[in-house]
């Protein structure tokens, strides 16, 4: 039987990837680089949430042009509990999940009774909202945001503090989150989802209820983006109104299509591109954005799947299957 | 016999525009009812009123005792009462048999619950495979719907109905477009369903529709002016008059 639509990983692939991982942060304090310790979490984090934003893109259909609120959400959450003198770091990211997962379920309610462009309009309005009203609330700091006293702990006797540690709890999180969504994709909701990206009137005509399906996909990726929010509050120890910009939503929607959407190391291959481009040539001009804009034509032009779609296309070729 | 579908006094406006025009008409158990009529006689607006794509202005529909008139397209289908596309619409990106097995899927419920990889469930795609077999596409299972030939996505495109498990059948002219040979398919799969399924039947070819309809209504700009026999249909003036047209009267 040929089979189009499950997801693999090659075992080899996917575990050589997790001990890759695990060894980075290793290796770089090996080499006396532990700043990169953080870059290496920041850049898990904000995988964690591309993959979020590629689940409703790539596999929904629905371009989602205000994914930033759900992260901005969540990062809220955990200021406001760490400030409130809530000290579990599994207790407020639960809350981070919970925060973005409410809040996606009240705008996709509403915005996933439109398609297309007006979609793409209305998500954007809604996270514009949550902008506004973060900028405006003195409660949350304005626009000077609100910092974090101190780093949630993360019991077992862990430090939280040390940079290390907190690289393996989000490493951690990220690979339960991709495992999740990996089994999600491949049980019959996931398949659900992509029936519904590829023909959504004939979804409806053989009998899914594609609004409610489409609802439970757009808060789970709410609820990953928010807990994503909550680890960058956590990593950067404050947040502030910049976390919900629309600018941050366009970037999501920049490391999904660079890394490949429908792909299902789409959003990872994006985050990690990005940040590292990001890393390495703001070092050298400020004019960085454009060396972006011209990798987001190629990719456009040349390899419509994107960073991760060449990966596989390579094995594939290699591999004459 | 109460009628499976029956259908009371159901009108859709579109503005200044009345395309479906208080029709009223019962559907019997296992009765193949086809519906013909000139270009622009409402009769496409006529299925898209009953499956839910459209929302009646006013009339209602009522499927097996239940009033449907209000229910979402998904709700009509679970309850047995699924369409087919004049305009072919299918999962280009699925092979044949992962297109059935997906039509099969809503109803085994627990679309939001299961966990289990779809790909490892062996009675769907049996399921799927007979579904196959009988829609006459069993030799063409691994092929992407997209792939397909014309005439095999016409296959297709009822297959899918059919797996839904409808027991009322909506087919929006199932012929369109196809060659004599292709043709010939289809008509045998539309005779293979004569008397396991009630069949609602739009269509151009009027040698299909006489030779498989068990009563035939005809509609002229929205309004049903006869129903009967195919006998009768034929025998029919005002049908003569307004469809047929004036010289064959």
């Amino acid at each position: 039987m040929r089979d189009t639509l499950t997801i693999r990983f090659r075992p080899v692939v996917a575990l050589g990837g997790l001990v890759l991982l695990l060894a980075l942060p290793l290796g770089l304090i090996a080499l006396d680089q532990p700043f990169y310790v953080v870059l290496a979490t920041r850049i898990l984090i904000y995988a964690l949430i591309a993959s979020s934003l590629n689940l409703l893109i790539g596999y929904g259909g629905m371009v989602s042009f205000g994914h930033a609120a759900f992260v901005g959400a969540g990062a809220y959450a955990v200021a406001v509990l760490v400030r409130g003198g809530v000290t579990s770091a599994w207790l407020v990211w639960t809350a981070a999940m919970l925060a973005g997962g409410l809040l996606s379920l009240l705008i996709g309610a509403v915005s996933l009774r439109t398609r297309g462009v007006y979609f793409i309009m209305i998500t954007l309005a809604f996270a514009q909202m949550a902008y506004y009203l973060v900028l405006s609330l003195k409660g949350l700091g304005s626009d000077d945001g609100l910092n974090l006293p101190r780093r949630p702990t993360l019991g077992l006797g862990l430090n939280p503090r040390h940079d290390l540690t907190f690289y393996y709890a989000v490493l951690a999180l990220f690979a339960v989150s991709l495992l999740g969504m990996w089994r999600l994709l491949n049980a019959p909701l996931g398949r659900a989802l992509q029936g519904i990206r590829d023909n959504e009137a004939r979804m409806e005509a053989i009998g899914f209820p594609v609004y409610r399906l489409k609802l439970a996909a757009f808060v789970v990726a709410g609820a990953l983006a928010g807990l994503g929010g909550g680890l960058l509050a956590t990593l950067n120890g404050l947040v502030s109104p910049s976390l919900l910009h629309w600018t941050q939503s366009g970037t999501l929607m920049i490391m999904v299509i660079l890394g490949g959407a429908g792909q299902f190391f789409g959003g990872v291959a994006g985050a990690v591109a990005l940040l590292l481009i990001e890393e390495v040539a703001a070092e050298h001009t400020i004019h960085w954005p454009l060396g972006v804009g011209v990798a987001i034509l190629a990719v456009v032009l040349f390899a419509p799947s994107g960073l991760a779609g060449l990966w596989r296309r390579a094995r594939f070729s290699r591999g004459g299957a | 016999m109460t009628p499976l579908l029956r259908i009371e006094g159901l009108s859709k406006r579109f503005g200044g525009v009345t395309a479906v025009d208080a029709v009223s008409l019962d559907i019997a158990q296992g009765e193949l009812h086809a519906l013909i009529g000139p270009n622009g006689a409402g009769k496409t607006t006529l299925i898209h009123v009953l499956s839910g794509a459209l929302p009646a202005s006013s009339g209602r529909a009522v499927f097996d005792g239940v009033d449907v008139t209000h229910l979402p397209m998904h709700a009509r289908v679970r309850s047995g009462l699924a369409r087919s596309y004049q305009i072919t619409s299918l999962f280009p990106n699925f092979t044949v048999l992962e297109n059935l097995a997906l039509a099969l899927q809503p109803q085994r419920g627990h679309l939001f619950t299961a966990w289990q990889p779809v790909a490892g469930d062996e009675t769907l795609f049996a399921q799927a495979q007979t579904q196959a077999q009988e829609t006459g596409l069993a030799g063409r299972v691994d092929t992407l719907a997209g792939e397909l030939a014309h005439g095999e996505r016409r296959l297709l495109e009822i297959g899918l109905a059919l797996a839904t498990g409808a027991r009322l059948l909506l087919l929006d002219e199932p012929m369109a477009g196809l060659g004599p040979d292709e043709s010939q398919r289809l008509l045998q799969l539309l005779q293979s369903l004569k008397g396991r399924l009630t069949v609602l039947l739009v269509e151009h070819d009027m040698d299909a529709v006489f030779r498989l309809a068990d009563r035939i209504s005809t509609l002229v700009y929205g309004r049903i002016v006869a129903t009967g026999t195919p006998e009768a249909i034929r025998a029919h003036p005002e049908v003569r008059r307004a469809y047929l047209g004036e010289s064959a009267a």
